[in-house]
């Protein structure tokens, strides 16, 4: 199939972008989307062009490393898919495709369709994890009973793999889905209560801190996110944060 | 103090003085709907009331406070929010994962508050300022005008859009158990939406034809 791209093109961190229009032909419908990029990108060294960049590891949906906002929409128009596991049979032969970088203050562009989401690892770093001694006499963790419930609320909330679907598509470019599922992940699990109250305060600070807006409860995300995380994580954190004030 | 300035604390402040708010509007509903039934005594009754009883005299200056507040607050997020995101998308499809009123809570509230001045101005002054003869003529004498009527029927359209969204947001920003509750509350601020944006404009509707 022939298409119409329309990529944002940006030097660098200071340059000016625009957005810049590309015709290309020869995709495949069972291309990913990142596919179809890197044919665009074959066809543009071929003629001495800069390739677009763009973030890419796994292309299988788990790393969290490939992002775009494509036709208005993060990770384009499928429901539960990363822009990776995006097919060109989403698309039809002649479309005008709109490309576009995650756009938040907390996410500045690197190059290209690029961006720096190190302000979610900087979140990460305040709480997100809890203090093991892993000396060799820890206890196995699957000796402490946990109702089945809470280790599947759990387990859904860590399935977030980071990729800032959540904040690029938000309207006031709000984290909090990403930072509620990891406050919840641990809120749930008794190996997390411990430390629950200084985690959530922390990672609420660090969020704060980074430029992130608040959240307006929209609901925005949660069905923009690639891995289905629930606006659940945010009434758990939000009440999380208000007992936390108490002790 | 650190609290207070934390993003989620700014919500929680929101959804506290919103649900105030929503308990202000079901007692005004209540005495507008006496207008019509049982009709101009049950309605000067509410009215004196309103104007003697020392509890609501206390609840008045606080009421203020909440709507102050609750604008005020709504301003400065939405200000905040706006400058989290300063290079727009060139191509952007929000209409595809949220709804039309939870996206525009500051125009549906902005609306209102015009809406709240002309009120105060139109009632509310005469009532503090002037000795009113006949208050039920001075509120049904108001929808005698049609481009009253139709402000004050869109409005209560522009709160009833806040409401569906805001009723069920404030519990969330308060933490209620999510899979217990959000269906029950989803389904509690539409309905009372609907109430408020149905009870407000009938009334008016039916003192401008009558």
């Amino acid at each position: 199939m022939k298409l119409n791209l329309k990529i944002w093109r940006q030097a660098g961190p200071n340059a000016k972008g625009r957005m810049v229009n590309y015709k290309i032909d020869g995709v495949e419908s069972d291309m990913s989307f990142l596919e179809m990029l890197d044919l665009l990108n074959e066809n543009l060294i071929a003629k001495g062009e800069e390739p677009v960049a763009f973030d890419h590891d796994c292309r299988e949906g788990i790393c969290g490393m490939c992002s775009l906002y494509i036709n208005g929409e993060a990770h384009g128009p499928d429901r539960l898919t990363t822009t990776c596991q995006l097919h060109m049979r989403k698309f039809k032969d002649g479309d005008t495709i709109t490309i576009e970088p995650w756009r938040a203050k907390a996410f500045p562009v690197i190059k290209d369709l690029i961006v720096d989401r190190s302000a979610l690892d900087r979140i990460q770093q305040a709480g997100g994890y809890i203090s093991v001694n892993t000396s060799g006499r820890t206890v196995d963790a699957n000796t402490i009973p946990i109702p089945k419930k809470n280790a599947d609320m759990a387990f859904d909330a860590a399935t977030c793999i980071g990729c800032g679907a959540c904040v690029a598509t938000c309207k006031n470019a709000s984290a909090m889905l990403f930072v509620s599922a990891k406050v919840a992940q641990f809120a749930l699990l008794p190996q997390g209560r411990v430390e629950a109250a200084k985690r959530v305060q922390d990672m609420v600070a660090a969020m704060d801190a980074e430029g992130f807006g608040s959240c307006t409860n929209t609901g925005a995300c949660e069905v923009e996110c690639p891995k289905g995380i629930s606006l659940t994580n945010i009434a758990i954190l939000n009440k999380e944060f208000l007992l936390a004030q108490a002790e | 103090m650190t609290f207070l300035k934390t993003s989620v604390a700014k919500k929680v402040a929101m959804a506290i003085s919103g649900l105030f708010l929503v308990l202000f509007i079901l007692l005004h509903l209540a005495i507008n709907l006496t207008l019509i039934y049982p009709g101009k005594e049950a309605f000067d009754a509410a009215v004196e009331f309103m104007a003697t009883n020392p509890f609501i005299q206390i609840m008045q200056p606080i009421l203020a406070l909440g709507f102050i507040f609750h604008i005020g607050m709504g301003i400065y997020l939405e200000w905040n929010n706006r400058s989290k995101r300063p290079v727009k998308y060139v191509n952007n499809n929000p209409g595809a994962a949220s709804s039309l009123a939870s996206r525009n809570m500051i125009w549906t509230g902005l609306f209102v508050f015009l809406f709240l001045i002309i009120h105060l101005l139109n009632y509310f002054v005469p009532f503090k300022t002037q000795d009113v003869p006949d208050h039920y003529a001075l509120v049904t004498g108001l929808f005698k005008s049609p481009v009253y009527t139709l402000l004050y029927v869109m409005a209560f359209i522009a709160l009833g859009m806040h409401l569906s969204h805001g009723f069920q947001s404030a519990f969330q920003s308060l933490g209620t158990p999510r899979q217990k509750c959000h269906k029950f509350l989803v389904c509690c601020g539409n309905v009372f939406a609907f109430l408020v944006a149905f009870g407000f404009s009938a009334i008016a509707i039916y003192f401008y034809f009558n």
